[in-house]
């Protein structure tokens, strides 16, 4: 039978909930925002007693279905003030799922100054008090737990960056080597924090397999899905050989690099940090250029990164975080970007946010242009120690923007813009003004689209198009969201037309039901109603679904492109 | 005229990243495309100076011509 856990931390009480019916179709994301927007105030302070951190794994979560392996985490943000999600790869979904446990709720705070850890298994969840590993690293953490635990330990952990709050701060889930993986955006780390809980173990010996309602069925639907992925050229072939850093040189090519705090569309270094030359580089050196992020990823778009003499340096190594050190950092060093991706990793802070917050760090004068082992020393010795400079670099983009008076902040909704720049990738900016996260690309990922030629071609320079193919993504998105899937199986579900109804084959199979395509629509469109509800309710309203000023007139290099959206057209993006 | 022709991903294999090439007036992306021993499946993205541009694009003179295979990411 599936159970809710639910933690209180200001009493350190815990409880054992049978699944209200209402909850029971629900998985990842469109659970912990159903359960954030019922129980969590929406007005209440992020880090204060009121606040839950909600974590779930997807419906098709431990399942032999491919990619369904990921997990999410639902809160309050403290950094954009409204609802969250987010998921990770990782071994701990797969291992709730088998524990038949569709939420993980923690609320309240505790009354103490103590630090206090969770562990999961087939009784349900305890609390004990933790001194040893606090203000530990990540990876400290993980090898003395699977010294403590052995080493099959599912493990949730916060670095010092969540111990102090710090907005930026994300959760690390470990993955199947021992390694990190990360609930990266929204500084859910934070919350963590702020419930004084330094790490959550899970064994899940004795666990059950899942239920399957209908096993013949869904290993059919199952063989269909994974052809699908395989058989796509970017999940098949493009993801696996250059993981998703590959963008760097697509980017670069159509103007859309965000360079030097989005002052520029083309990066000079560009080749030193491209997808080509780090599969080269992982080659050369012997690590692997292709990785899954949890068992039963059959894409595998990570890959493990050593440095010069064949020793690990970082996995996982994406796009996303190259591109903020580099381009937007104008740092040209490889090698560099790859520590700073692995002292992130065990400080326990978002590299997107953290990346784009370097850039407006470099135009505050903090560091310089370009400085990478500066970059390195403000990790470890600022933000790593919670210094009050670490601090205000800890609070991501926005908080930097504001103390040193940098009016050219890339942030919607106080969190950072990513990777495209949405002047001359416009599609991806109605997503970033509208998304119910703040700027995130994986909520409406227009590229494929504008970019890739992935479900058909919006040109990216025009406004033609953009508002619907950012409104249809991201409806189809929080649907995926809350299947446990990777956002990458939309690559061949959006060309491949047996991918889809495969994957909602595989939903009826395991639970016995005959969900329809548009009842997946629709599960799509309340997620972001209930989540948009939450933020208006917040006092995010649709004047704060608006990119800021500079977009708008400062024309971006090559193609002169600037944001030209009225605030009309972007507020049609609500109209379903 | 004078075009610049770059290739990126696995298309370099055995190819090139960068070649300056002349060419007659009038050519278009599919001519150069298939006697660089390329198909017209294996073409993900063409851009032409930064834009999206179809196989028919007639190329003119100082064009750079950009070829990705399907390849993605995000
Ligand atoms: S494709 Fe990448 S992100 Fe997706 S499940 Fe596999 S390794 Fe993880």
């Amino acid at each position: 039978m599936d159970k809710i856990l639910r933690v209180n931390m200001t009493d350190l009480t815990t409880k054992l909930e049978t699944v209200p019916a209402e909850w029971a179709g629900l998985g990842g994301r469109g659970l912990t925002s159903t359960i954030v927007a019922a129980e969590v105030p929406a007005d209440c302070h992020a880090l204060g007693p009121n606040n839950k951190l909600v974590f779930a794994p997807g419906l098709l979560t431990g399942t032999a279905a491919a990619n369904s392996g990921r997990l999410s985490a639902g809160a309050k943000s403290p950094l954009t003030g409204g609802i969250k999600e987010s998921n990770a790869g990782g071994t701990a979904a797969q291992m709730l799922a088998r524990l038949g446990i569709k939420a993980l709720i923690i609320e309240g705070l505790p009354k103490e100054d103590k630090w206090y850890s969770l562990h999961v298994n087939m009784d349900g969840v305890t609390i004990q008090e933790e001194t040893e590993l606090l203000g530990k690293g990540n990876f400290a953490v993980i090898e003395a737990l699977e010294a403590r635990l052995g080493k099959k330990t599912g493990i949730l952990t916060i670095g010092p960056a969540g111990e102090l709050k710090m907005t930026a701060a994300n959760i690390s889930v470990k993955d199947p080597d021992s390694k990190i993986r990360s609930h990266g955006r929204g500084g859910l780390g934070a919350v963590m924090g702020s419930k004084k809980i330094k790490f959550i173990t899970i064994d899940d010996t004795g666990a059950p397999k899942v239920q399957i309602a209908d096993p013949e069925k869904f290993k059919t639907a199952a063989r269909t899905f994974a052809k699908a992925l395989l058989d796509h050229p970017v999940s098949g072939e493009g993801l696996p050989t250059y993981g998703t850093n590959v963008l760097v040189n697509i980017l670069n090519e159509a103007g859309g690099l965000p360079t030097r705090n989005f002052t520029t569309g083309q990066f000079e270094a560009h080749d030193k940090i491209s997808g080509e030359t780090m599969h080269d580089t992982i080659v050369a050196r012997g690590g692997k250029p292709k990785h899954g992020c949890h068992a039963g990823c059959i894409i595998q778009c990570s890959q493990v990164y050593h440095d010069k003499d064949g020793k690990y340096v970082t996995s996982g190594f994406e796009y996303e975080t190259i591109w903020g050190l580099g381009a937007d950092c104008c740092i040209d060093n490889l090698d560099d970007i790859a520590k700073a991706d692995n002292i992130m990793d065990d400080i326990g802070i978002d590299s997107i946010e953290t990346a784009v917050m370097f850039g407006v760090a470099m135009e505050a004068g903090i560091l310089q242009w370009g400085d990478s082992k500066e970059m390195l020393r403000l990790l470890t010795e600022e933000i790593g120690k919670g210094t009050a400079l670490g601090r205000i670099l800890g609070g991501g983009a926005g908080s930097v923007g504001r103390t040193y008076g940098v009016t050219r902040v890339p942030v919607v909704k106080n969190q950072g813009i990513p990777a495209y720049d949405p002047r001359s990738v416009k599609g991806i900016g109605i997503t970033y003004a509208t998304s119910t996260m703040g700027a995130d690309h994986t909520s409406g990922y227009t590229i494929a689209t504008n970019i890739l030629n992935v479900g058909g071609h919006v040109d990216p320079l025009k406004k033609d198009g953009q508002v619907e193919l950012s409104r249809n993504l991201q409806i189809a998105t929080a649907a995926v969201d809350s299947t446990g899937m990777c956002i990458f199986i939309a690559f061949p579900a959006l060309d491949i037309p047996e991918c889809l109804p495969a994957l909602i084959d595989m939903i009826n199979a395991r639970y016995g039901i005959a969900l329809t395509g548009d009842d997946v629509t629709n599960l799509g469109k309340h997620i972001l109603k209930v989540e948009r509800q939450f933020n208006i309710e917040a006092g995010l309203t649709n004047k704060h679904d608006r990119l800021p000023e500079f977009f708008k007139t400062e024309p971006v290099a090559p193609h002169n492109a600037v944001w030209d959206f009225t605030d009309e057209e972007i507020d049609e993006f609500w109209n379903f | 005229m004078h075009i610049k022709v770059k290739l990126f991903a696995t298309f370099r294999n055995g190819r090139f990243k960068e070649a300056g090439q002349e060419r007659q007036e009038g050519t278009n992306c599919r001519k150069i495309i298939l006697e660089l021993g390329l198909t017209e499946e294996e073409i993900g993205i063409i851009l032409v100076n930064g834009r999206h541009a179809s196989l028919d694009h007639l190329l003119q003179d100082g064009d750079t011509l950009s070829l990705f295979p399907l390849v993605g990411g995000g």
